[in-house]
């Protein structure tokens, strides 16, 4: 029997896993996709908000602001890549000064560090794309930016390090209360645990009602959005959200910390919590939307869409914490946005939470830093060459676009929990990441996975189960 | 830091045919520098025959007409570095490049002539809607993996797009036994060459759907259906025209787009009609020395076309290196008017230019008994009927420096369409 259970590797189970690994615990991680990260966490705005959003008082307030301040340490330990480019939150000249003074206000209570409220005249010099109706905003410079495949991977992987073992392609079906914990049937092995923590996204409800007295009911919001090209990453340097208004959050534009341009999200609330496609009509509005802040974002450099779910609980905060009616069992359900950005505050809350109902001591050995995949823009031309001399898969460019070489697609394979699919060496690396989106670099990449692994060609996935590529050989399928 | 006389970015038709010439011109010290793992570029997995028919008057396949100048290289002693990538160039002509065995190095070149060729349109530049399964390529992946790898990436087929690699691969994948279902293309006119819907759509039965697009992927691992819907004249979808195709993979074929990144980071400045160098007559770019043929300047429908220009790239590099630039040359600009989109060089200069040059150009839209004319400022200087003409293959017009001569004070020169 696990101390620990953990369902869904998404960034909150494994932020918790990560926190959990701190103490000396049995603790297991169940994913039900081949690889962590590919759920709402590998598809949002990939920003660590500075807190000025969410109603004082709230889990999502206090969550967010503990989160932002963590993530300084968080990214030096576990070589996150991580930017405060601050945040931008605009009024246009139609909108009520009130609600930005509002906004500021909430900031406050909430503890944001450093926010004021820029004129047009200072928020031009800094953001000269701003459209020409933004009035003046608040400025956040504890706004960020992160990359957040490899902040829930960093933190997936130094939990293995120490210690958590990892469940991928296993579905959790049904949990039961049991003597001492809960039995969780899986698609595979059942497995057995003390303490359960429910990170499982947009499915939380579905298990915390399987076992809690206070039932939740989380709506899959969805949120598409459109990435640019590099060549427009500097279309604005912070990220520019628009004043709430009735007609909803608005959409945010801002530079992604690997230097792309990022526009979105729209709101939705769909029945299908599988329902990750795109659409239409909600990639129309995008730019129509965008424009309100941002002028002239060139729409045109455009390299892919995609569609996130929001984990929405009805009732508008997070769940976090031992649910009711069911001792052990301890939630992170609801966690929509700022659910990245809180849950580096999610794995401490809940972490320290079950340390105290198991009486878990500390690790004396517990391992706090991860390197990362190599990024060689950082190396000099001479280091990079020692590198390759020792290493000659670093001279070797597999994608183009991004210029990943086959050494870090090698790393990305053969690190703990490494990737096993070309979406997994993507979220990784980034290869095929850019704008020809792996139309040169995939028969590589496939060809690396097939050797390397090893497997057939025929068993190499986009992201597993059935996202085969190749159906046979010539003549023969 | 190493040097050469030339170093050509790219050793695809274009990068090949550049060499040649620049040699035979006098230059001894040339590099060429390619990505993949053999020289030939894209010609490699086009093993479709129809190649070569101007330049070798044969119809050769793509990886024979590549080897045809493959060996010009190899018998001229053309030095080339293969599996090596060219990771930045600047405005004064240093070039970094990298491979597993030099590591990362850098070479200060006289002169530098940009052959990288294109890339497709990929679906997240096309915005379609619906899931991201596996099972969307774009026709020149599926290409590869079909004629370079012996594997075949699905047994249903839709296509989006009517460009030749699509055409092309309609008609392999039905070779290698898959179904295709239909081909789709948004605009009222394909893409393609219109031998290649002969023989590659219509000889198979396989459908073309003009004004049509995709409006959904369905299938959240692997493609299910695809959902495809007439556009309108504003090339909108119109509701209640869909028709679901299910099938395992969808293919685009919607457009080749230069790669410019490395021009752009060498501060060339690019045409936003063409995506690829504003060049003049002697194909040098706005940076002194700096070259550009093939692909990477304008997307071609011929390799022919394309070993004609990069050969009068490698002629003009030679004479940059051997007798420098007269800066105070007296420039023209071509204007493109009346359905012409672009023209290719983008300006002339008149005491420079060689005895003749092509211009070359698409245009915007199907047209027909239309003539192509010229103007030198007011005065016409040359008229030719084209019965038809479409977006998909390349026109031109000759100009001769002799004409030229005749207009000392000559402005602008105009090529339009006009009725015939």
């Amino acid at each position: 029997m696990y101390d620990v259970a953990i369902i869904g590797a998404g960034v909150i189970g494994s932020a918790v896993a990560r926190e959990l690994s701190k103490y000396n615990v049995n603790a297991c991680v169940i994913e039900r996709e081949e690889d962590v990260c590919c759920g709402t966490s590998k598809a949002n705005s990939a920003i660590i908000h500075a807190g000025f959003d969410a109603k004082p008082g709230t889990l999502k307030a206090k969550l967010n602001v503990r989160g932002n301040e963590m993530m300084d340490q968080l990214s030096k330990d576990l070589d996150i890549p991580f930017k405060r480019n601050g945040s931008l939150v605009v009024r246009t000249k139609d909108q009520d000064p009130a609600g930005l003074v509002e906004l500021l206000e909430k900031a406050k209570a909430n503890g944001v560090p450093r926010v004021r409220i820029l004129n047009r005249e200072e928020l031009i010099a800094m953001e000269p794309n701003l459209s020409d109706d933004v009035v003046e905003a608040l400025h956040a410079p504890t706004g960020a930016i992160v990359c957040p495949f490899h902040m829930t991977i960093a933190f997936a992987e130094n939990a293995y390090e120490n210690g958590v073992e990892f469940f991928l392609n296993t579905k959790v079906e049904n949990i039961e209360k049991i003597q001492d914990g809960y039995k969780i049937s899986t698609n595979k092995q059942v497995i057995e645990a003390k303490v359960v923590v429910n990170a499982a996204g947009v499915y939380s409800d579905v298990f915390n009602n399987m076992v809690s007295s206070r039932k939740l009911q989380v709506i899959a919001r969805k949120g598409e959005y459109m990435l640019l090209d590099k060549a427009a990453g500097c279309h604005v340097n912070q990220t520019i959200f628009q004043l709430p208004s009735k007609m909803g959050k608005g959409v945010l534009v801002s530079p992604t910390v690997h230097g792309n341009l990022i526009v979105g999200p729209t709101a939705c609330d769909i029945d299908d919590k599988e329902g990750t496609n795109t659409t239409q009509k909600y990639l129309d509005s995008i730019g129509p939307a965008a424009a309100l802040s941002v002028k002239n974002v060139p729409l045109r450099q455009v390299i892919t869409s995609f569609a996130g779910l929001r984990a929405h609980e009805v009732d508008g905060d997070f769940v976090i914490g031992e649910a009711e009616g069911a001792e052990g069992f301890f939630n992170a359900a609801g966690v929509e946005s700022p659910g990245l950005s809180s849950a580096p505050a999610i794995g401490e809350l809940l972490a320290g939470q079950i340390a105290e109902k198991l009486s878990l001591s500390k690790k004396d050995n517990f391992k706090a830093t991860r390197k990362g995949i190599l990024n060689p823009e950082k190396l000099t031309m001479e280091e990079r060459n020692a590198l390759i001399k020792e290493q000659p898969a670093y001279g070797n460019i597999i994608c183009r676009c991004e210029m990943i070489s086959e050494g870090e697609i090698l790393d990305a394979i053969h690190r703990p929990l490494g990737a096993r699919s070309l979406d997994g060496v993507k979220r990784r690396t980034r290869a095929g990441m850019g704008r020809c989106q792996s139309g040169f670099c995939s028969p590589r990449t496939m060809e690396i996975l097939a050797r390397e692994v090893p497997m057939a060609m025929s068993d190499i996935s986009k992201s597993g189960g059935k996202s085969t590529y190749i159906v046979g050989t010539n003549k023969n399928i | 830091m190493k040097t050469y006389d030339l170093v050509i970015v790219g050793g695809g038709p274009a990068g090949l045919a550049a060499a040649v010439s620049a040699r035979d011109n006098g230059i001894e010290s040339i590099l060429i520098i390619e990505r993949d793992r053999e020289l030939g570029g894209i010609l490699n997995q086009c093993i479709h025959n129809g190649f070569g028919l101007h330049t070798f008057k044969e119809e050769l396949t793509g990886p024979e007409y590549a080897a045809r100048f493959a060996a010009q290289v190899y018998e001229r002693g053309i030095e080339y570095k293969l599996n090596t990538m060219v990771m930045d160039i600047t405005d004064d002509k240093v070039v970094t490049a990298m491979n597993r065995t030099d590591g990362l190095f850098e070479i200060q070149a006289k002169a530098i002539i940009l052959a990288m060729g294109c890339r497709e349109r990929s679906r997240g530049a096309l915005n379609i809607p619906g899931y991201r399964p596996a099972g969307i390529y774009s026709a020149g992946t599926a290409q590869r993996l079909v004629n370079m790898e012996g594997f075949m990436p699905g047994k249903r087929v839709v296509i989006l797009g009517s460009g030749d690699i699509g055409l092309i691969m309609a008609r392999r994948m039905t070779f290698e036994g898959a179904k295709v279902l239909v081909v789709a293309e948004l605009m009222p006119y394909s893409g393609g060459l219109k031998r290649n819907i002969v023989q590659c759509l219509d000889d198979f039965d396989i459908p073309l759907k003009l004004s049509h697009t995709v409006v959904d992927i369905e299938g959240k691992e692997r493609v299910e259906a695809v959902v495809i819907a007439e556009v309108g004249p504003d090339r909108r979808p119109i509701p209640g025209t869909e028709i679901r195709y299910e099938c395992d993979t969808l293919l685009l074929s919607c457009g080749l787009l230069p790669e410019n990144e490395l021009s752009r980071s060498a501060g060339v400045t690019l045409s936003p009609i063409t995506s690829g160098p504003v060049v003049n007559d002697s194909l040098e770019t706005n940076i002194d020395g700096v070259f550009a043929c093939g692909n990477v300047l304008h997307v071609h429908d011929l390799v022919d076309y394309v070993s004609q220009e990069a050969a009068a790239a490698g002629k003009n590099a030679a004479k940059y290196i051997l007798s420098g630039k007269n800066s105070e040359a007296k420039e023209v600009q071509i204007f493109p008017e009346g359905g012409v989109r672009y023209t290719v060089p983008a300006t002339v200069r008149p005491t420079e230019m060689d005895d003749t040059l092509t211009v070359r150009f698409r245009v915007a839209d199907v047209y027909k008994n239309r003539a192509i004319v010229t103007y030198f400022d007011n005065v016409e200087i040359s008229r030719r009927k084209r019965p038809v003409m479409a977006p998909g293959e390349m026109e031109q017009v000759i100009l001769t420096k002799a004409k030229l001569a005749e207009f000392p004070d000559l402005e602008r020169i105009t090529i339009t369409l006009e009725e015939a």
